[in-house]
């Protein structure tokens, strides 16, 4: 619900702050330019790389972007707030996105979910005060052959019963797939994973939205 | 009826059907080489003949839509629309999985056509293995010299490129796509200018659809002539088909569009029937969008034209999804409302408004505190928005009318059987565990 005011909590960049986007990440960025004829559609592209090296987007590289991509601030901002996939606070190191449409719905996969927000602790937009697991709820994976259906990360789990959570859950290769991996939209080797979870607030955009109700 | 032999699922189960060597060894890459020996005119001329429908929702014929790019442009774009974002559909999902080099193929086959230097997949996020398939082929095709400068010796010269999304329905949308590749939100944009004429980066664009483009190979290998004897008039040509439930093989076919809703689900090769001796309540047999049938009504054949007489939007993307007997149809329109106000992008009033009202006037009535005048105040607000009666820019809030329409024609008794029932104070118990 893109069109939903939040408060976004009046970001303040230090400006004598050092960059948080490594060299070797601002130039894998620009090395997309050629692919398209305006900067501002390596916009996405930069967005995932930026999520992937630091698991998350925060303020101050939305800045740095912006300064690489020659746009303002403002519109790297009004873009990332369209879509759900960006998170602009630390998650957890896996995100569990739970599938919520008609499929997946009726064939058992509103059991799933309450399975795992007992077995988490958590609700849905929420994280693990360990920093693990981050729980979300999408629309149609385009698994529903297999319904219910979890993606953790990357990985796919199909055919997900109320009895597999657990398992899944413990298994610690749960976000692997199986193919090669591509590293097109990856962040350069050596940029930190954001494995620092203290500070880490539980709510998302639109938990705070609920609240705001 | 002879058997039907499998044309873009013919890969499907063949060992490591996804690279070139085996995709070449089975025969493909020749429809392109065969199209660059005509000029970009014959390829549409015979893909215009073939009357290749999208297979995207809208069921535009792709020939014609290539026509409408201006004769006099220097620069044309191509867009494959891999976003697959309608509940429940996933053909093209195992199209990309299984054959991503056919996907290749159609795409230089409809650069050429439309003399495109340029072709963006814009996949949806979600979709993390097969983005990894897709870019390994075209890093693929890249190294064998079929993409790149002059491929296949010919003059033409060609670029694909991967874009992901980034999580949302809307950017399936046509115009909706190209904003979202320009790195801005996803909102679809008011037509005139049709992308044909000025789309992605302000240029003339085609978009097309994953399974639209998968058709083309074997449109030039075999003819256009043979693509018709495929299926009815109006809807040529092999189709894929969802089918997704409690049916005993859910799962992707391949066939012409001469067969019903009801073979979908009971035929052996197909859907297998249903599971653990359940009922077929209500099927959505084109995706969500495309409205909801009763059990009386499986004789639907699933092609361009039947659609219309059973009260539904169109063929939409053949996906469908059945709901047996157990489910209480008030929770599957609450998650179907649902859909829509989430996912509606919010720039037209009667879409962003009528979505969301309709989301909870349906979960009013899922939680039990429902009434009878809600179902009516739900068709009235269906029918106030959406681009037919022309209030939205796009096509989204039309296939938010659809379902919730037909569920509350079709399932009335039910619905109102349900709303009589509720038990008085039910309604905040309920409330608490659906929040
Ligand atoms: C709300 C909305 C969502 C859509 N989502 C998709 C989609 O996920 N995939 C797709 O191919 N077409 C989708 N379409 C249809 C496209 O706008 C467009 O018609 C299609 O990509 C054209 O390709 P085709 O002519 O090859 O079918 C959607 C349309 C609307 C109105
Ligand atoms: S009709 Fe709805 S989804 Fe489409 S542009 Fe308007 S508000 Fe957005
Ligand atoms: S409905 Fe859950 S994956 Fe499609």
């Amino acid at each position: 619900m893109s069109w939903i005011t939040v408060n976004r909590n009046e970001p303040a960049i230090d400006p004598n702050a050092p960059p948080i986007l490594s060299a070797a990440l601002c130039e894998k960025i620009r090395s997309l330019f050629p692919r398209y004829d305006t900067k501002r559609a390596v916009l996405l592209p930069a967005l995932h790389m930026v999520q992937d090296g630091l698991g998350h987007i925060p303020w101050q590289a939305m800045k740095e972007i912006a300064d690489i991509l020659e746009i303002h601030p403002s519109d790297v901002i009004d873009t990332i707030s369209f879509y759900t996939h960006f998170w602009t606070h630390p998650k957890g190191m896996k995100v569990i996105t739970a599938c919520r449409s008609v499929s997946c719905e009726t064939m058992g996969g509103v059991a799933v979910l309450l399975e795992l927000k007992k077995q988490l602790g958590i609700g849905e937009h929420e994280t693990t005060p360990d920093g693990r697991f981050s729980l979300v709820t999408e629309e149609c994976l385009a698994g529903c052959d297999h319904a219910p259906c979890l993606l953790i990360n990357e990985k796919l789990h199909r055919c997900v019963k109320v009895e597999d959570v657990g398992r899944i859950l413990a298994d610690d290769n749960n976000d692997r797939i199986s193919q090669k991996r591509s590293d097109l939209f990856d962040a350069p080797a050596g940029d930190s994973k954001s494995k620092d979870v203290s500070g880490l607030e539980s709510t998302s955009d639109v938990a705070e939205m609920k609240a705001s109700e | 009826m002879a058997a039907f032999e499998p044309v873009l699922l013919r890969n499907r189960g063949v060992e490591q059907s996804t690279t070139l060597k085996v995709y070449e060894s089975r025969g493909g890459y020749q429809g392109v080489r065969k199209a660059l020996k005509q000029t970009p005119d014959e390829v549409v001329e015979e893909v215009k003949n073939a009357n290749l429908r999208g297979r995207g929702g809208a069921g535009f014929p792709a020939g014609v839509k290539w026509s409408f790019l201006p004769k006099d442009r220097t620069r044309t774009l191509l867009c494959v629309n891999a976003d697959e974002s309608e509940p429940p559909t996933f053909c093209n999902r195992i199209l990309m999985e299984t054959d991503p080099h056919q996907l290749i193929e159609g795409t230089i086959i409809a650069g050429f056509a439309t003399q495109s230097q340029t072709a963006y997949i814009y996949l949806r996020v979600e979709f993390h293995e097969q983005f990894h398939i897709v870019q390994k082929a075209v890093e693929e095709a890249y190294a064998a010299g079929y993409l790149g400068k002059k491929i296949f010796g010919s003059e033409y010269s060609l670029d694909i490129y991967v874009h992901r999304g980034a999580g949302a329905y809307v950017c399936g949308e046509e115009t909706g796509l190209i904003e979202s590749l320009e790195g801005k939100r996803g909102w679809p944009r008011i037509k005139p200018p049709f992308p044909a004429v000025e789309g992605l980066f302000g240029q003339p664009t085609v978009v097309n659809n994953v399974e639209t483009l998968s058709c083309l190979p074997h449109i030039l290998e075999r003819g256009a002539e043979w693509f018709t004897s495929i299926g009815p008039d109006h809807s040529a040509g092999p189709k894929l088909f969802c089918v997704s439930g409690p049916v005993k093989n859910p799962g992707c076919y391949e066939g012409p569009m001469t067969i019903s809703v009801r073979d979908l689900i009971e035929r052996n090769d197909l859907g297998g029937g249903m599971r653990d001796g359940k009922k077929v309540k209500c099927v959505l047999p084109g995706g969500v969008s495309m409205g909801a049938l009763s059990v009386d009504e499986l004789d639907m054949k699933l092609d361009f034209a039947d659609p219309r007489n059973y009260g539904l939007l169109g063929l939409g993307t053949a996906a469908a999804v059945v709901i047996d007997e157990s489910v209480d149809m008030r929770m599957v329109l609450q998650n179907l409302a649902r859909f829509y106000g989430t996912e509606s992008c919010g720039q037209c009033t009667q879409c962003r408004e009528g979505t969301s009202w309709m989301y909870k006037i349906a979960t009013r009535i899922a939680s039990g505190a429902g009434r009878i005048s809600d179902l009516d105040l739900l068709l009235e607000t269906a029918r106030n928005m959406g681009m037919m009666p022309g209030y939205s820019i796009c096509g989204l809030p039309d296939g938010a009318t659809y379902p919730i329409e037909t569920i509350i024609k079709k399932f009335r008794p039910e619905l109102e059987a349900s709303i009589n029932a509720q038990a008085p104070g039910k309604a905040e118990a309920l409330f608490t565990v659906l929040n």
